[in-house]
């Protein structure tokens, strides 16, 4: 397997020293692996407090994985030497969810693109360099000379958004980690960004996580999905399977939650159980969905479910499927194809 | 650009002022011999007239050329001390905030603490160990040394809520080393605060420097603003009733702090766009 | 014009608001009218910078300098509000239309307890309650949105998002309003969270009678929860229709390319967008709006703006091909 990118057991528990904040588990330990040969898209699905997000970070080398590894080229990620550590910043790069934070008002719009440029070395002169970053600009459907020299405020959102998608795709990476690239950006511009993101996968082959908690745009796009609650990954697969026979009962809440454009009202309450607590700790014990899921049963309260290997390529984290077999270590890489 | 100087009544009220004693002093020096500011240079105790239009002291200074010499060695020592103290304090405060930590904690102890103890105290007890009198530039140097613990804080807050900013991580993710993210990214949305912060460093180095000389610890030969003070004090001028002397002085500090705090108050304006006039 | 005109509770007549900007006059709402009948549940849907959220702020003549309502007049029950000066104003908000501003369960006073902030709205209106009679009318009011008792002694910070935005409707329902102005109510929360806080709100409306307006750009919500739908596109109302005509059969092209643009959960590799990009406010195209970026523009589109053509019950479209 020639996994770049591995996560081996990686989780994150923030806060719990002596005068900090309350202990949250922000993540549980989640093992999957990104195989430069067969790039594919990948959705991540959760509300806010899922660990999607810190998931991301963890691939990214923002935030330090408290157990685990994350694993570079088979290296420790958090033990890269000066060399190896520029190659996975150019490997593994970033499109973030804030359009307007991203960038420094100070300088023009340029700046984003030709600090990376410069600092990965992406073409021996400027002016080679100046036409990577005009390519990029037109790979991702902009104009340069109507992008190139402009200040952040001069723009809107959405080409913004789209300048950061160029960016990335101007260092070449293996993956891209997409956190709710487009939740900030009009709906009529999403299914252009979301669309430069897919040729990004066909075309240059290029591995995207994407981020969201808007399933339908994730079902659009993805070729894979991993739904998370509450710091776990609850279901993993192929994304057509999963959307349209849900296994696990969070994915099923999630994807009847969703307003449909339709003329029949079917949109019905379905539940109505306490608020979810608002961080996870070592105490809690069994699933913890528990509380709010219509399926629960004992040992749900008891024990907490374990990663299954289902038939049709998808991994379950339910009571409900305990006599199918657990995935192999815990590795999500292989229904990740 | 001068049309933002128009909308800010401020800025352009404080540069006036501050022009106009510039002016005062170039002027001047082409008007009297500067020379004339050592004592026993003219008859004492003369009041206003034609020949000294602001008059003379008792140790026989015209005082239109001292003055003319003083003011710019007392903005000397403002700008000196100012300048040394946030420059230090910047640099202690970008590293303190962007790398946190044991750093941090330690920068941000020493200041809190310096600034638990009352600075004039310690700059008496400096400038009376020093032995024989001060020069001016010593005199910068002794007020420098207490400049920059505000600073360092206050910039230290700025540079926190930056660090923050989207545009950082995007510049870690872009392989940018941390001296060059504070040099590039976080500095240059930093450069209005600073300005701000440095007038009030000088504002403050010269209101420190002034109080020290007034009490007779600052450099005894030179004709600054504050030795004039400290000599009319000495001489009793109130009681004698030698308006001129110490009316000349009392004018133009009065000139320097409000320009300076007007030229603050239309840089706060700037560093922060929220309190802009509306067009 | 739209719902009979004797039955609307309120009626928002050929509005317009502008803004001053030093590179020339912004229209951020051109020339709006629509009805609202009691009880009725209206969409106002449309991208940033349609001007919606100016348009909920404009009902409640909420616009402050540099802009300012320069045409038209909102009538509630009959009543042109025109005519009152800043205090009748003051004592409408919130007793006769209430406003759930966008973002406003990150704008509860944090240091305040939710009681505390619920008594402070209604005792702002001149109700004053004895502590027995504050504290079950605040008990009353939580439980009515789905809260249990004791949120009234918590703070903000100590409640989930849905938790803070059901709060949020508590305080504009305490004085029993006509109408509830909801702008982006659910657009920080997750979907199931949102499913929750939107049947809470339908359900306090049809309690109290209320006709509710809600501002917002999910079409798929507005299809699941509004009666009638108003598409804003550059400042102004470019369609009206119920609900189910919006969407099996709608008549102006941008209305079309929104529904278009959805992503559907049906089949893959649907999604599609609307080319090009919306039109800034202070450099409007000749002509239609929408021109540049619709399909079907006719040269008559590119010189003449539409009117807006009322298309009889409550409809209404403007574009010169419908």
């Amino acid at each position: 397997m020639s996994a770049f990118l591995e996560l081996r057991g990686a989780g994150k528990v923030y806060g719990g020293g002596l005068m900090e904040r309350a202990r949250n588990i922000a993540l549980e330990p989640v093992s999957l692996a990104f195989d430069a040969s067969r790039p594919a898209i990948t959705a991540v699905v959760g509300e806010s407090g899922s660990g999607k997000t810190t998931l991301a970070r963890v691939l990214l080398g923002l935030a330090r994985a408290s157990q685990g590894q994350v694993l570079y080229q088979g290296q420790d990620v958090a033990q890269l030497k000066r060399a190896a550590r520029r190659d996975f910043r150019r490997d593994v790069q970033a499109v973030f969810q804030d359009p307007y934070g991203v960038y420094n008002p100070f300088y023009r719009v340029d700046h984003v693109l030709t600090v990376p440029a410069r600092n990965f070395a992406i073409a021996p002169n400027a002016a080679q360099r100046g036409e990577r970053i005009a390519q990029a600009l037109r790979a991702v459907g902009l104009r340069p000379e109507e992008i190139l020299g402009r200040y952040p405020h001069q723009l809107s959102g959405g080409q913004r958004q789209r300048i950061m998608v160029a960016r990335a795709l101007l260092l070449r990476p293996r993956l891209i980690v997409a956190d709710e690239p487009v939740s900030m950006v009009d709906a009529s511009l999403r299914a252009t960004i979301l669309a430069s993101l897919r040729r990004l996968t066909d075309e240059f082959g290029i591995a995207i996580l994407y981020i969201t908690h808007d399933l339908a745009t994730a079902y659009q796009v993805s070729d894979n999905i991993l739904v998370m609650y509450r710091a776990n990954v609850v279901e993993a697969g192929a994304v057509e399977p999963i959307v349209r026979a849900p296994r696990h009962p969070y994915t099923r809440l999630l994807i009847s939650a969703i307003p449909r454009v339709s003329t029949t009202r079917d949109w019905s309450t379905g539940e109505t159980a306490p608020p979810r607590a608002m961080v996870n700790t070592h105490a809690d014990t069994g699933c913890r969905f528990a509380d709010r899921c219509p399926a629960a049963m004992d040992i749900c309260r008891r024990e907490t479910p374990t990663l299954r290997l289902l038939a049709d390529r998808r991994a379950v984290a339910c009571h409900l499927d305990a006599d199918a077999p657990p995935l192999p270590e815990g590795n999500l890489a292989p229904v990740l194809a | 650009m001068f049309r933002y100087l128009r909308r800010n009544p401020s800025l352009s009220f404080g540069a006036t002022l501050l022009l106009l004693l510039l002016a005062f002093v170039v002027i001047g020096n082409f008007l009297v011999d500067t020379e004339d500011a050592r004592p026993l240079s003219v008859a004492a105790v003369q009041p206003p007239s034609w020949q000294y239009p602001l008059g003379t002291d008792r140790q026989g200074r015209d005082l239109f050329a001292v003055m003319v010499a003083g003011t710019p060695l007392t903005l000397r020592i403002g700008f000196i001390a100012g300048f040394l103290g946030v420059g230090i304090g910047a640099v202690l405060a970008f590293i303190a905030a962007y790398y946190r930590g044991w750093v941090d904690a330690v920068i941000r102890g020493i200041a809190d603490i310096g600034l638990t103890v009352p600075g004039l105290l310690v700059l008496i007890i400096i400038a009376v160990s020093v032995k024989g009198s001060l020069t001016v530039d010593q005199m910068a140097i002794v007020v420098a040394s207490l400049a920059w613990l505000n600073p360092t804080r206050t910039i230290r807050a700025q540079v926190l809520t930056l660090r923050e900013r989207g545009y950082v991580e995007m510049a870690r993710l872009s392989g940018m080393s941390g001296p060059a993210i504070i040099l590039f990214e976080l500095m240059p949305n930093l450069l209005p605060y600073l300005a701000a912060t440095l007038v009030n460093a000088v504002s403050s180095a010269i209101l420190a420097s002034i109080g020290l000389e007034v009490l007779g610890l600052g450099p005894l030969e030179a004709p600054t603003l504050g030795m004039t003070l400290y000599w009319v004090n000495y001489n009793a001028a109130i009681l004698n009733g030698w308006w001129w002397w110490w009316l000349a002085p009392i004018v133009i500090i009065v000139i320097v702090f409000l320009g300076l705090f007007f030229l603050t108050v239309g840089l706060d304006e700037v560093a922060n766009p929220r309190l802009r006039q509306q067009a | 014009m739209n719902a009979p005109a004797h039955a609307a509770i309120l009626r928002v007549s050929r509005l317009g608001v502008a803004f001053d900007h030093p590179l020339g006059l912004v229209r951020a709402v051109d020339d709006v009218s629509f009805s609202l009948a009691p009880g009725e549940r209206f969409g106002l849907a449309g991208e940033s910078g349609s001007g919606k959220s100016t348009m909920a702020l404009a009902i409640l003549r909420m616009i402050r300098p540099p802009g300012r309502i320069d045409a038209g007049d909102v009538f509630l029950d009959g009543a042109p509000l025109s005519r009152l000066d800043e205090e009748g104003m003051r004592a409408l908000r919130l007793a006769a239309i209430a406003l759930v501003p966008q973002g406003s369960m990150n704008s509860l006073n944090p240091v305040a307890r939710i009681g505390r902030q619920i008594e402070d709205a209604y005792a702002d209106h001149g109700l004053k309650l004895t502590r027995a009679e504050s504290a079950a009318r605040i008990g009353a009011l939580l439980q009515t949105v789905g809260l249990p008792e004791q949120v009234a002694r918590m703070y903000p910070h100590e409640l989930s998002g849905g938790m803070k935005q059901r709060a949020c409707i508590a305080i504009a329902i305490c004085l029993s309003p006509k109408v509830i102005i909801a702008d982006e109510p659910t657009s920080a929360l997750d979907v199931v969270v949102q499913r929750q806080v939107m049947e809470t709100l339908g359900r306090v409306q049809q309690q109290l009678g209320a006709a509710i307006i809600l501002v917002g750009h999910d079409l798929g919500l507005m299809a699941q929860f509004v009666d009638r739908l108003g598409i804003m596109y550059a400042g102004r109302l470019v369609e009206v229709a119920p609900i189910a005509r919006i969407i099996t059969a709608p008549r102006h092209p941008y209305t079309r390319a929104l529904i278009a643009a959805l992503p559907s959960l049906e089949q893959r590799g649907t999604l599609q967008g609307i080319p090009g990009l919306a039109p800034l406010l202070r450099d409007l195209p000749p002509g239609c709006a929408f021109h540049p970026r619709c399909p079907l523009a006719t040269e008559r589109c590119r010189a003449e703006r539409p009117a807006v053509r009322e298309m009889g019950d409550g409809e209404s479209v403007a574009c010169h091909l419908a």
